[in-house]
């Protein structure tokens, strides 16, 4: 049946701000989905918060809300747009959830409201609450693992009573496994089962029976409405159950099935996505398996495109997103063809003749307290995928990826990590998942472990770890020996096991470009293979390519000009989704210009790695070799002309490499320029010349030569390390111990060669701290002819120490005199002609009074580029793009590609969303390390309300009745009078410590409650602060943190309020503006108002 | 490393070299040969290269690993093996599943299967894809005897191979209610795990004429998958035309479609490079039902030639070539897919049951 015409207007939900447990794979599938919708005709309204991603682009849909995704603000949506349906599979779980709140409103899903297309309310419930699973399964012969349901406590322990410890405690409607864990004993048991009940929306959770160790497996399944059901991909995962799926190492296609066990496994995912009945679209079906017997249990199943779909998407090269979306429409899969085939149907199963490794990437190094043990919960913030013919390959290119120093399974400087362990400690280590895991357990054959003795311990298959033993027979052979003296056949041996040329190097005592160039003179050189979805069966038309070293390259030749982008790698704090926006946005616009754009990334999450957003895709890790061998394999398809390459969009990944990259070919910004910036003394003398004033301060390889800076300029200071984003281990310090511990940090992360590592290469900055500065971020575009494009000034609403990363900001800015935002342009055109930008270029400044400091430039896109073209209108990635291959500004307004911004009548706030409700162990304050995960955006006709909206969409819940509780440090007491007056006005309860209380009763604000420090309740009759929120007695938590000293009382309290699901703001501005806000707001109603309208363009 | 890694060469008729490395067992002279083919199916190696229709054919297999879950017996789909070698990227030197019961290595050492692994399976793969099965040979032997194997090597056209795999004697499995003669043109075991469901099947000998079958009054006749080109199966068809028109309900799968195809008119011809795989999507046109089958054949039936005599109930949707017929007036209908799987999706079992219903029906 084809397409549907009783629909027109469809409404998409997006997932919102990127989270632990939800990426930028909802920004890969809603993009795919809006873009499908569009090319059928149909009439798309999006929503979504994040304003970081692809799809909010005003050109993806007819009306784009960037609008908090809550039940109120799509009904609103809904109530305006008046769509036909709603489909809510692509959205990741925020938009199950929201569809089943519309549901229960009785807003969509019911007759005279709009359709729920791709998944029904009653498949949406039959997946997602635990025991409507659990029956249906039984219903269907399908065995799960034995399990209760509990609502409450009690109900808890009469389960556990029936099962036995251990246990596996699961609650009902969640996302990334958030509140899930195995309970050992009785105590374990108590804690899981009350954060699990708390976790879930409707305080209900699994009790099963633990199967830690079984082999974990997932089929991505898709149906559409004629009941036909297809596979996609079958993945294996390398970590036992016991492990998220999200958190663990995962192959594809799955490896250690028999076609005995792999069809009844396929039987039993199409009866359960038959079962629940998902009419239409995508789904997985996670099993578990008993190694000993071979009993197969179902886990649980996602009634929606999910990370493992993207994932899949990408082993594959079938678009699991795009094909739901048609499916969603009426198509079916017989009536769809396969894009990259082109001449057979998408209703078919892919077969692929590589391997597909995926290794999670965590952040535990910027969240002090958290154990950096894996569970069921996922705690990891991005992902790499590796494409290899064989595992070991596809493994160690994976782990070349990740980008955190590692250059392979070892065999480089980092495995000295394990030199003083003993062997039966590496066992041990190696049996508790953690990050490092993979390595242990390489360093642990090295050691002669057997594969047995490694399988006892940590129950990973035999046929994975003996594939790692390759790996490592392979290093030992290499010992001893010398470069020159390997022949071809041992150095393509060693190839094609995945071996880099650094690890080549390591084992060699040689250097890496030696190796390369002897590789290369005895002919070793990648082949490029595609990936066709049929192992080379019918003729692929989509070039979509991962290295290997075979006989025959795939990559065909071209004549038109061309253009390497470099994108960004996995996600992580710091560096997300942004960059892939900009290089998608890039690529998109260099294509329309004429180019041939040819992208490399290794992210399976992201648009840039969706084989039709390039005209060619290369599937292949960031390093110096791989990026070198990809320009080489180009400069061969061109018959001997180099393609340009972009590295001044993804990030710092890129821009890493620009120094390796021969500079003639770096299109945008020189090396040189880039480098200029880079360099302190450089850059001092540049500002000096410039009389732009910056905060003192200078360069430091070791403590001595910091502290005589730190002396000079004054504590406090700030210390950062270079080459670095999002504030990796920058710290604010205020006496001589701070400096030194930082010091001695960054040495130890030198020394491994990790980010935010100090090298003699890589000094240490050290700044005076400018305390009570308001700091602004500046993006702007130069062209060739100097002229400068300021595209947006963003006033920063915590001020300066808080990472620009974790705050929130404003534009157009709020509180700085308009003289002040004309001198921030003038110093920014200044610095980018200095530097002689070719592109974007992103500045920091810090103003304190009325004096202007220049904190740091950086001559490429930065994470607020995508917010401000939605803020402003203005495409600047696509702008710049253009303008890196030497368009002129001029030019492009003529061609109309350059528009002028919108101002006047919005104001936009974008917010930080941090992970902390993931990690309750962690301290909440915000400081110089950038901590957020995501951002959301929040637009409306005034700042107030534009602030509240961002409030809202990034979770937070401002306070409309009850008590706040408030304690500011002293420098934020004045401020404070108006936070605790507003407040009074709302008419909300105030309770605060003893010191803020004073302050405020001096002002005529009484408080109704005074609450005890913890240094203070000993022996009084104060009551506990912490206790007073973990009791539900306070609704909001405003606790600014003292400069100095000790900032125990206040962690205490920002913990219990994170704990308990209280919102809290760490920032009297921030708690100023939520007061603002809502006082502005108390009478009206929420307004919600399409990009397009914004933009003048509806 | 281990030292014992014989490097070997695969030769085709084209003179195309790839190198890799000797598994499994190596005939004396140093050669194997035949007519190398690729096969695309993720899981189930043994199903495959146990498959009797595989005789005079080597078969790469396009999957990285092979062997990462052993071998068993009751994965084996005949008593022997009839391909002449096996291909891969990489052979598994471990292998893990509690259903195994030895290595790949062994099996293939212990049944006389040559098997050459190492080698860019890929590249052969899209040669066999654009140029169409070509013979070869690999081995020990230099490459100017295997390029001289390979060019004599007869390929599977115009030959009877079928001969060399059927089996000598009548023999009966199964106890169901129906009374099923099956046609061992190469017939796999797991064929007759499916008709041991629904009847006492009596296996016999492909030679074994009309009269006699009939003379064992069957309630029905299985025509079994097999080997090579469906022309030189001598007396087959006319034995079926008998059979059918007898009116005894006959089923026939693979060879089977094609020879129940000829013995109503029907044409048979080489497709370039064949269909083998689990993966290829079928069009059940009675239904419009997509089932995802498993296929193995390079002979394959012309539709037209059918027409007036059959209705054409199955077509392939990836190159729309014929998948299964019912002849009018007549019971009996054939695929030309695997719907008993081993390997491969179970999507189209029902077909046992529709042959059930058959015999059912007086």
């Amino acid at each position: 049946m084809p397409r549907r015409n009783d629909l027109h207007t469809i409404l998409i939900i997006g997932s919102g701000p990127i989270v632990i447990g939800q990426a930028c794979e909802f920004d890969y599938s809603g993009t795919q989905a809006c873009r499908v919708l569009k090319e059928e005709g149909y009439r798309v309204i999006l929503a979504n918060s994040n304003p970081a991603t692809i799809m909010t682009d005003p050109d993806f849909a007819d009306r784009t809300y960037i609008e908090p995704l809550t039940l109120e603000i799509l009904a609103r949506i809904i109530e305006r747009e008046k769509p036909d349906a709603v489909l809510p599979t692509l959205g990741g779980q925020t938009g199950l959830n929201l569809a089943m709140a519309l549901f229960e409103k009785g807003l969509v899903g019911v007759p005279g409201t709009p359709e729920l297309i791709g998944a029904n309310a009653e498949a949406i419930a039959t997946a997602e609450d635990r025991d409507k699973f659990k029956q249906a399964m039984i219903e269907i012969g399908l065995s799960v693992p034995h399990s209760g349901i509990a609502h409450n406590m009690d109900e808890a322990t009469t389960v556990l009573k029936d099962i036995g410890l251990p246990v596996i405690i699961r609650p009902a409607y969640i996302l990334g496994g958030r509140g899930t864990g195995i309970a050992n004993t009785m105590e374990e048991f108590l804690k899981l089962a009350s954060n699990g009940l708390d976790a879930s929306p409707i305080r209900e959770i699994l009790v099963e029976t633990s199967i830690v160790g079984w082999k974990e497996y997932e089929l991505e399944v898709m149906r559409d409405h004629a009941d036909n059901c297809v596979i996609i991909c079958s993945i294996e995962n390398f970590d036992p159950m016991g492990v998220h799926t999200g958190d663990s190492i995962t192959v594809a296609p799955a490896q250690t099935l028999s076609d005995v066990e792999y069809q009844k496994m396929r039987d039993a995912a199409f009866a359960c996505i038959r079962r629940v009945g998902v009419e239409t679209g995508g789904s997985n079906v996670q099993f578990a398996l008993n190694p000993a017997n071979g009993d197969l249990v179902v886990i649980e199943m996602n009634p929606r495109v999910s990370r493992s779909s993207a994932l899949a998407s990408k082993a594959t090269g079938f678009p699991i997103a795009k094909i739901a979306a048609k499916l969603a429409v009426g198509y079916t899969l017989d009536e769809i063809s396969n894009d990259i085939t082109r001449k057979t149907p998408a209703s078919f199963e892919p077969t692929i003749d590589y391997v597909v490794t995926k290794i999670p990437r965590w952040a535990f190094e910027k969240l002090p307290g958290t154990s950096g043990v894996l569970g069921t919960q996922m705690q990891s913030v991005g992902e790499v995928m590796s494409i290899g013919r064989t595992f070991p390959e596809s493994l160690q290119k994976a782990l070349r990826s990740l980008e955190q120093g590692r250059l392979g399974l070892n065999c480089d400087s980092g495995e000295s990590l394990y030199d003083g362990l003993s062997d039966a400690d590496l066992l041990k280590k190696a049996a508790i998942a953690t990050p490092e895991r993979i390595f242990q357990l390489g360093e642990a054959l090295r050691r002669d472990m057997s594969v047995d003795q490694v399988h006892a311990a940590t129950k990973i298959d035999v046929w994975f770890l003996d594939q790692m033993l390759i790996i490592i027979e392979e290093r030992r052979s290499l010992e001893g020996k010398s470069l020159t003296q390997l022949s071809r056949h041992e150095v393509r041996r060693a190839k094609r096991l995945g071996f880099s040329d650094g690890q080549l190097a390591y084992v060699l005592k040689d250097d890496e470009m030696a190796v390369r160039s002897y590789r290369e003179s005895l002919g070793v050189i990648p082949t490029y293979k595609t990936v066709d979805t049929c192992s080379a069966e019918f003729d692929a038309q989509t070039p979509y390519h991962y290295s290997t070293y075979e006989d025959e390259d795939e990559v065909r030749p071209s004549s038109k000009p061309r253009v390497i982008i470099l994108g960004s790698g996995p996600n992580r704090i710091g560096q997300g989704i942004e960059f892939d926006y900009c290089c998608v946005h890039a690529s998109f616009a260099l294509r329309a210009a004429g180019y041939e754009t040819v992208m490399v990334n290794c992210n399976p999450e992201t648009v840039s790695t969706d084989y039709d957003t390039s005209d060619r895709l290369y599937f292949e890790p960031l390093t110096r070799e791989d990026v070198l061998n990809v320009i080489a394999a180009e400069t061969l398809a061109s018959g001997g002309v180099a393609p340009k390459v972009i590295v001044g969009l993804g990030g710092q990944t890129p821009l890493k490499l620009s120094g390796l990259i021969d500079p003639a070919l770096i299109a945008g910004t020189s090396p040189h320029s880039i480098d200029l910036a880079e360099d302190r003394e450089k850059w001092n003398q540049l500002c000096d010349s410039l009389s732009i004033p910056q905060p003192p301060g200078g360069t430091a390889v070791t403590f001595a030569d910091a502290s005589v800076i730190a002396q000079r300029v004054g504590y406090p200071v700030l210390v950062r390390p270079s080459y670095v984003l999002g504030g990796r281990a920058m710290q604010i310090v205020h006496d001589a111990q701070g400096l030194e511990s930082a010091m001695e940090q960054m040495a130890r992360d030198g020394s491994l060669g990790k980010e935010g590592g100090l090298s003699a290469e890589r000094p240490v900055l050290i700044d005076h701290f400018l305390e009570d500065a308001t700091e602004v971020d500046v993006d702007a575009i130069r062209d060739h002819t100097g002229e400068v494009l300021i595209g947006g000034v963003m006033e920063h609403v915590e001020e300066a120490g808080v990472h620009s990363g974790d705050s929130a900001c404003a534009i157009p800015p709020q509180t700085l005199p308009a003289w002040v935002v004309e001198v921030i342009s003038a110093y920014t055109t200044s610095i980018a002609n200095s530097l002689d930008v070719r592109g974007l270029v992103n500045v920091q400044f810090a103003v304190l009074g009325t004096t202007v400091f220049v904190i740091e430039a950086n001559p490429r896109a930065s994470r607020t580029v995508p917010f401000v073209a939605k803020a402003t209108g203005v495409p600047l990635a696509k702008v710049a793009s253009r303008v890196m291959l030497g368009a002129t500004l001029a030019e492009l307004r003529v061609e109309g590609l350059l528009v002028p911004p919108v101002t006047g009548g919005h104001v936009s706030v974008k917010e930080a969303v941090l992970p902390f409700n993931r990690f309750p162990e962690v301290d909440t304050a915000l400081g110089p390390e950038m901590r957020s995960t995501g951002e959301v955006m929040g637009i409306d006709r005034t700042f107030g309300r534009a602030f509240v909206k961002s409030q809202t969409a990034a979770g937070t819940v401002l306070p409309t009745s009850g008590t706040v509780f408030l304690s500011f440090n002293d420098g934020d007491k004045p401020a404070g009078i108006v936070v605790a007056k507003r407040l009074r006005d709302l008419g909300l309860g105030v309770a605060a410590t003893t010191g803020t209380a004073n302050y405020l009763a001096k002002f005529g604000l009484p408080v109704d409650r005074i609450v005890g420090k913890l240094s203070e309740i000993e022996g009084s009759s104060l009551e506990n602060a912490a206790a007073l929120v973990a009791n539900g007695e306070i609704s909001f938590v405003v606790n600014t943190p003292h400069g100095r000293g000790s900032r125990q009382d206040g962690e205490a309290i920002r913990k219990a309020a994170n704990a308990n699901g209280v919102s809290s703001v760490t920032t009297v501005e921030a708690a100023l503006a939520a007061v603002n806000g809502l006082w502005e707001q108390r009478s009206s109603e929420v307004e919600v108002r399409s990009l397009q309208e914004y933009h003048g363009r509806a | 490393m281990s030292t014992d890694i014989t490097n070997i060469a695969l030769v085709l008729e084209d003179g195309s070299v790839f190198e890799g490395e000797a598994v499994g067992y190596m005939p004396e002279n140093g050669i194997a040969a035949g007519e190398v083919v690729f096969h695309t199916a993720l899981t189930g190696y043994q199903e495959v290269f146990t498959d009797p229709s595989y005789a005079g054919q080597i078969i790469t297999f396009t999957t990285s690993h092979i062997g990462n879950y052993g071998v068993t017996p009751v994965d084996s789909e005949s008593r022997g093996t009839f391909a002449r070698g096996v291909i891969m990227r990489d052979m598994a030197r471990r292998h893990s599943s509690w259903r195994s019961e030895s290595s790949l290595d062994e099996m293939l050492k212990a049944q006389k299967l040559p098997g050459v692994a190492g080698l860019d399976t890929r590249r052969l793969t899209r040669l066999l894809r654009d140029s169409g099965s070509l013979r070869g040979a690999f081995g020990t032997a230099d490459q100017a005897q295997l390029l001289a194997a390979a060019k004599n090597e007869k390929g599977t056209s115009g030959i009877d191979l079928v001969s060399e795999v059927t089996t000598p004697q009548a023999y009966m499995v199964g106890n169901g209610k129906f009374n099923v003669v099956a046609y061992d043109f190469g017939i796999k075991t797991t064929i007759l795990r499916h008709l041991s469901e629904i009847a006492t099947v009596t296996v016999v000998p492909a030679s074994m004429p009309a009269e006699e079958v009939l003379s064992l009054s069957p309630s029905g006749v299985f025509l079994s998958n097999g080997p090579g080109d469906p022309e030189m199966v001598t007396g087959a068809a006319d034995a079926i035309r008998l059979i059918v028109e007898a009116g005894v309900p006959t089923f026939g799968i693979c060879l089977g479609h094609q020879l129940l195809s000829r013995a109503f008119g029907g044409h048979t011809f080489k497709l370039p490079f064949g269909h083998h795989g689990a993966n290829h999507p079928v069009r059940h046109i009675a239904t419009g039902a997509v089932e995802i089958t498993s296929q193995n054949h390079n002979f394959c039936v012309d539709p037209d030639s059918l027409s007036g005599v059959a209705d054409i109930t199955h077509i392939n949707l990836n190159d729309h070539t014929n998948e299964g017929m019912r002849l009018r007036g007549l019971r009996a209908f054939s695929v030309q897919y695997h719907p008993e799987a081993g390997p491969g999706p179970h999507d189209s079992h029902y077909l046992f049951g529709q042959f059930a219903e058959l015999m059912e029906k007086k």
